[in-house]
């Protein structure tokens, strides 16, 4: 179903510390009481269960492959052959990291919390985001979900800014963000908009771990030129471009094209059914819609999260493809109108959405 | 002056669980340890105004259903980000079946 309002399109002000910042606070609609499906508390209990054994199978899979396709990598340096091993490991290094500094964010992927820190400490490293800033943002990305001036990691901003989006699929601006990120923090400096989000007890860590960075980055770049070869920055930091692609296809369809400044995450949230290798890599964060009701479910229980709640929620797109093939109209529509979006129609077993929260969004659409 | 309220039965809560208990306009959460002790604090997180009886109970750990922030719930001392602020805790005793804890 599309949507869209009847009035003249809103120009939306990102800004953290702007305009739409202090009209969500002022609305309520930042830090507001969500949407949750019923699920009884003995279930819950259940699927929050915490354990060790899948994702130490999954973290020795994906870095005892990392390892092999490196090293076949290496070893064909020079000829075509190399490049099959080099874009299975930069989709590796550079997608599933991902995921792997989401969940480890969560702290729900280990039952160990020492196993969590370390995988997300070295995730984060791969796909280049301080892992200080990134756990506040993504804190504050749960609690103001796509509310505008509110969520710092909205991927896709309206009116939609196709260029960067093709781009990021090579990691290219995303990249040039992350290393004057890193610069400015390794340089003293935590901007104004990371401060409204990191306390500043956290802050001095930004800067100690941009510091630690810029050092290997800067050895890795030093070898480089010592062998007079990208080989080394082949292993650590351009994967982060070459292999991108991954995570930015299934990121997009996180909540791209759907409702902003809802408190609903059947709204502004989407499930797409994947293949089991995108779901590898991707650690089960096609379940986005049951992830963001309730972040506490592990990756490993999502699916069985999803068979539990599905009745209350939105139809799963049931592929990558379909994602793409509604959400890009929904870009090119909102070139043109900022205000459009896609609203998700519910089965007749859900609870309806609570028009008194949504009533300006969703009265006003033209459907 | 000590002011006991009963909160609930023991056999309300599971072990290693939590429950919310609503008094006088205030909320608290009352756990069950693993050793079948029980304890009480507040009922909303530091961080954000979410209840913690939603959350999950790992030994002496709550952890907030919103953000993973995590917690001593014997001793309320915050465990790190995201959360920063300690939690207020509540002397609790049992008594004759009932789970009874001590407002000011």
């Amino acid at each position: 179903m599309n949507t869209a309002s009847l009035a003249a399109p809103t120009k939306r002000d990102y800004s953290l510390i702007g305009r739409d910042s202090r009209l969500a606070v002022e609305s309520g609609l930042a830090a507001a009481e969500w949407y949750h499906t019923d699920i009884p508390r003995k279930q819950m209990k259940e699927l929050m269960k915490r354990s060790d054994g899948p994702a130490i199978r999954d973290t020795i899979i994906w870095l005892g492959s990392m390892t092999i396709l490196a090293g076949l990598g290496i070893y064909f340096w020079g000829s075509w052959l190399c490049m099959p091993f080099f874009l299975a490991y930069g989709v590796l290094y550079g997608s599933a990291s991902d995921s792997r500094w989401h969940e480890c964010g969560h702290g729900t992927a280990f039952k160990t919390r020492w196993m969590n820190d370390a995988v997300y400490e070295i995730a984060c490293f791969m796909i280049m985001r301080n892992p200080i800033t990134w756990r506040w943002s993504h804190t504050r990305h749960h609690t103001d979900t796509v509310i505008v001036g509110r969520d710092p990691e909205i991927a896709v901003m309206r009116p939609p800014d196709l260029l960067r989006l093709v781009l990021n699929f090579f990691g290219i601006l995303d990249a040039w963000h992350a290393m004057t990120d890193l610069v400015r923090n390794a340089s003293g400096i935590v901007s104004a908009g990371e401060k409204t989000f990191i306390p500043e007890q956290e802050q001095p860590k930004v800067i100690l771990v941009a510091r630690i960075w810029a050092a290997i980055y800067l050895a890795t770049i030093a070898l480089s030129i010592y062998m007079g070869s990208i080989l080394p920055l082949m292993i650590i930091g351009l994967p982060r471009l070459y292999g991108a692609w991954h995570h930015v296809m299934t990121g997009l369809l996180q909540h791209g094209g759907l409702a902003d400044n809802v408190i609903d995450h059947r709204l502004n949230s989407r499930t797409v059914y994947m293949n089991p290798v995108s779901r590898f890599i991707y650690w089960n964060m096609n379940y986005h819609v049951e992830h963001h009701m309730f972040p506490m479910v592990p990756y490993h229980a999502l699916p069985q999260l999803h068979a539990m709640t599905k009745h209350d929620l939105p139809a799963p797109n049931p592929s990558i493809l379909s994602g793409y093939r509604e959400m890009i109209p929904a870009f090119i529509r909102q070139l043109r109108n900022e205000d459009y979006f896609l609203k998700r129609k519910l089965p007749a077993t859900a609870k309806p959405y609570r028009e008194a929260f949504h009533n300006e969004t969703l009265a006003s659409a033209a459907e | 002056m000590s002011n006991w309220v009963e909160a609930c039965t023991s056999d309300d809560i599971d072990e290693e669980d939590v429950m919310r208990f609503d008094h006088d306009g205030r909320t608290f959460a009352i756990y069950r340890s693993p050793e079948d002790e029980f304890f009480a604090t507040d009922g909303l997180c530091t961080h954000e105004h979410i209840h913690l009886a939603d959350g999950l109970v790992m030994d002496e750990i709550i952890e907030c259903p919103k953000h993973n922030g995590r917690f001593n719930y014997k001793t309320g001392q915050a465990k790190g980000a995201p959360v920063c602020v300690n939690l207020r805790t509540y002397p609790v005793k049992v008594e004759s079946g009932k789970v009874l804890i001590q407002l000011g």
